[in-house]
C-alpha cells in the first residue's frame, strides 16, 4: 500500500500515521496544566500505587510531600510510614452507658486529624437517642443536637465513626484501589491515588467517609505536625478521608486521640489478638454489639453497656 | 488409744494444708491484680492536706451533726445516713480506714470504693471503667476514682457540650 500524503496550505507533507501520532500526543498534553510544569508535579502525577513503592521510592515520595506542605504551611511537617505492628489487630469499644454526647471527641479527631475548619469536615458523627424507642434506627437520630448542657435526662448518646470493618464494603467499590485494609485492621486511603469517585462513601452503611468539596482548610498554626502518609497528612480538594484509628498514633503505641479526651473515659481501645487488653474484656465480659451486624461487614468497633440492665 | 489420737492429727491436718494453700492463693492474687500503673496523687485541693495539720490538736467528736466551720462545702449525697467517719478515719486523719478496720493511704482510696461498688473495682482493675492514657501497649495512666467522681457526691456534673456539626441547610 502506498503512503496516502495530503497536502496543507502551509505545503507541510504530513502522512496519516504521524499526523494521529502528533495529534495523541498533544491531546495527552491538554490533559495537563502547563502552569504547574515543576519537577515536583511530575513527580507527583506518576506517583505509583502506594502497595507498589519499594521503601526507596516510599521515601523519596514522603520527601517530596514535606517539601510540599513545608512551603504550603510554612512549618516542618513529619510524613511518617510506621508499618503495621505484627501481631496486632485493633479493636476499639465504647461504652454507651457513659458516653454524655459533649463532642469533645470530635474535636481532639479534628484538631488531631488536621480535618478541613471550613468547609466542616467531622469523621466522628455522636448521634443522640430517645430513650425507650426504637433507635438503631439511624435515619431518626438527632446529630445537630445543642442543648445547654448534657447528659439530658431521657436521651442517650452514640458516637459514630469508621467501623474499620474486617469486610469493609468501600474497599470493594474502590476503582482504583486507593482504599484498603491494613495487616493490623485499619481501612486506610492514599489520597494521592483517590481519584474522588465517592463510590466508596455510596458503599459505606455508616456513613464514615467524608469528601473534600473545597480546599481544605487548616489553619498554619494549628496544624499537627506529626502526620502518617495514610492518616492525618494534609489531604487534597476531591478525596474521600475518614477515621484510621489515629495510625499516627496507635502504631507508635499511643492511644488514640479521642480515647485520650474523653472526659467520662467511655472509650476503649486496644489489641484484640491480647487476651490481656481491655477491649478483650470488654468483650468476653460484656454485652457488644455492633452496627449494622446483618450487613457481614464485622465492624471492629464494638458497642457495649457496661452497667448492663 | 494413742494410734487413734495420732491418726486423727494426721487427718486434720491432711485437711487443712489443702484449705491453707487454697486460701493463701487466694488472698495472693487479690493483692497482685492491682494495676501497677502510673496512678497519679490525689486532686486534694490547696493546702487541705495532710488532715493531720489541723486535726491533730482537735478533739474527734464522733456525733454525727452539720459541720459549720469547716468543710462547709461538703454536702453527702453518697450512701443516705451516712458519716465522716465511715470512710475517714478518726485516730489518724491522714488515713482513711475500711469497713474491716484496716487502714488505706489516700493513694489507695480505691479499696474504699471498691468496698460497695465491687463490680465496678473489677472493671476498673483490668481497664474498663475510667480513663486511661499513656500507652495501649504500654505504660498507661490509671486514675484514682475520685479524679472524676467527687466523693462526697459521686455523680457526674453535667458539662456543656461543644457545638454541633454544620447543617447542610446552612452551608452558603
Amino acid at each position: 500500500m502506498s503512503k496516502r500524503t495530503r497536502s496543507n496550505p502551509l505545503g507541510i507533507k504530513l502522512d496519516r500515521r504521524a499526523f494521529l501520532k502528533g495529534a495523541a500526543l498533544g491531546l495527552a498534553g491538554t490533559a495537563l496544566p502547563l502552569n504547574k510544569a515543576d519537577a515536583s508535579f511530575w513527580e507527583a502525577f506518576f506517583q505509583k500505587h502506594f502497595r507498589e513503592m519499594n521503601e526507596t521510592e516510599i521515601k523519596k515520595v514522603i520527601e517530596r510531600l514535606e517539601k510540599e506542605y513545608g512551603q504550603k504551611y510554612k512549618k516542618e511537617i513529619e510524613v511518617g510510614n510506621e508499618k503495621a505492628i505484627p501481631g496486632v489487630l485493633f479493636g476499639y469499644g465504647l461504652d454507651l452507658s457513659r458516653c454524655i454526647g459533649c463532642r469533645r471527641c470530635v474535636y481532639a479527631c479534628v484538631k488531631e486529624n488536621n480535618q478541613s475548619r471550613d468547609p466542616q469536615i467531622h469523621w466522628i458523627s455522636v448521634l443522640r437517642f430517645k430513650k425507650g424507642e426504637k433507635w438503631i434506627d439511624l435515619e431518626n437520630s438527632e446529630r445537630y443536637y445543642n442543648p445547654a448542657q448534657v447528659p439530658e435526662p431521657g436521651y442517650f448518646y452514640m458516637p459514630v465513626q469508621c467501623q474499620q470493618c474486617e469486610n469493609p464494603p468501600c474497599v470493594r467499590a474502590c476503582p482504583t484501589q486507593a482504599t484498603w485494609k491494613e495487616p493490623d485492621g485499619i481501612v486506610v486511603i492514599d489520597y494521592n491515588w483517590c481519584i474522588g469517585c465517592r463510590y466508596c462513601m455510596a458503599a459505606c452503611p455508616y456513613g464514615a467517609r467524608h469528601f473534600n468539596w473545597a480546599e481544605p482548610n487548616v489553619p498554619q498554626e494549628e496544624l499537627n505536625p506529626e502526620t502518617h502518609y495514610l492518616g492525618n497528612r494534609p489531604r487534597y480538594r476531591g478525596t474521600v478521608e475518614k477515621c484510621t484509628f489515629c495510625i499516627q498514633r496507635t502504631r507508635n503505641g499511643k492511644y488514640p486521640a479521642c480515647v485520650e479526651i474523653c472526659p467520662v473515659g467511655a472509650r476503649k481501645f486496644g489489641n484484640l489478638l491480647d487476651p490481656n487488653s481491655e477491649i478483650r474484656y470488654a468483650i468476653e465480659h460484656k454485652r457488644v454489639f455492633r452496627l449494622k451486624e446483618d450487613l457481614n461487614t464485622y465492624p471492629k468497633f464494638y458497642y457495649f453497656f457496661a452497667y448492663g440492665l | 488409744m494413742l494410734g487413734s489420737r495420732y491418726k486423727k492429727f494426721i487427718y486434720s491436718a491432711a485437711l487443712i494444708a489443702p484449705l491453707s494453700f487454697l486460701l493463701f492463693s487466694y488472698a495472693e492474687p487479690a493483692e497482685r491484680d492491682i494495676p501497677k500503673f502510673f496512678v497519679p496523687p490525689p486532686p486534694f485541693s490547696e493546702g487541705i492536706f495532710p488532715c493531720s495539720q489541723c486535726h491533730k490538736y482537735m478533739p474527734v467528736n464522733r456525733k454525727q451533726r452539720k459541720l459549720e466551720q469547716f468543710h462547709t462545702d461538703i454536702v453527702l449525697k453518697h450512701m443516705p445516713g451516712g458519716w465522716c467517719f465511715d470512710c475517714h478515719n478518726p485516730d489518724d486523719r491522714d488515713k482513711l480506714r475500711l469497713a474491716n478496720g484496716k487502714l488505706v493511704s489516700f493513694e489507695e482510696s480505691y479499696y474504699i470504693c471498691g468496698q460497695c461498688h465491687g463490680v465496678v473495682f473489677r472493671d476498673w482493675k483490668t481497664g474498663l471503667h475510667g480513663k486511661r492514657t499513656g500507652m495501649w501497649d504500654g505504660k498507661k495512666q490509671y486514675l484514682l476514682c475520685v479524679h472524676c467522681h467527687w466523693p462526697h457526691e459521686p455523680r457526674f456534673k453535667p458539662i456543656q457540650p461543644l457545638p454541633p456539626p454544620v447543617k447542610p441547610t446552612d452551608i452558603k
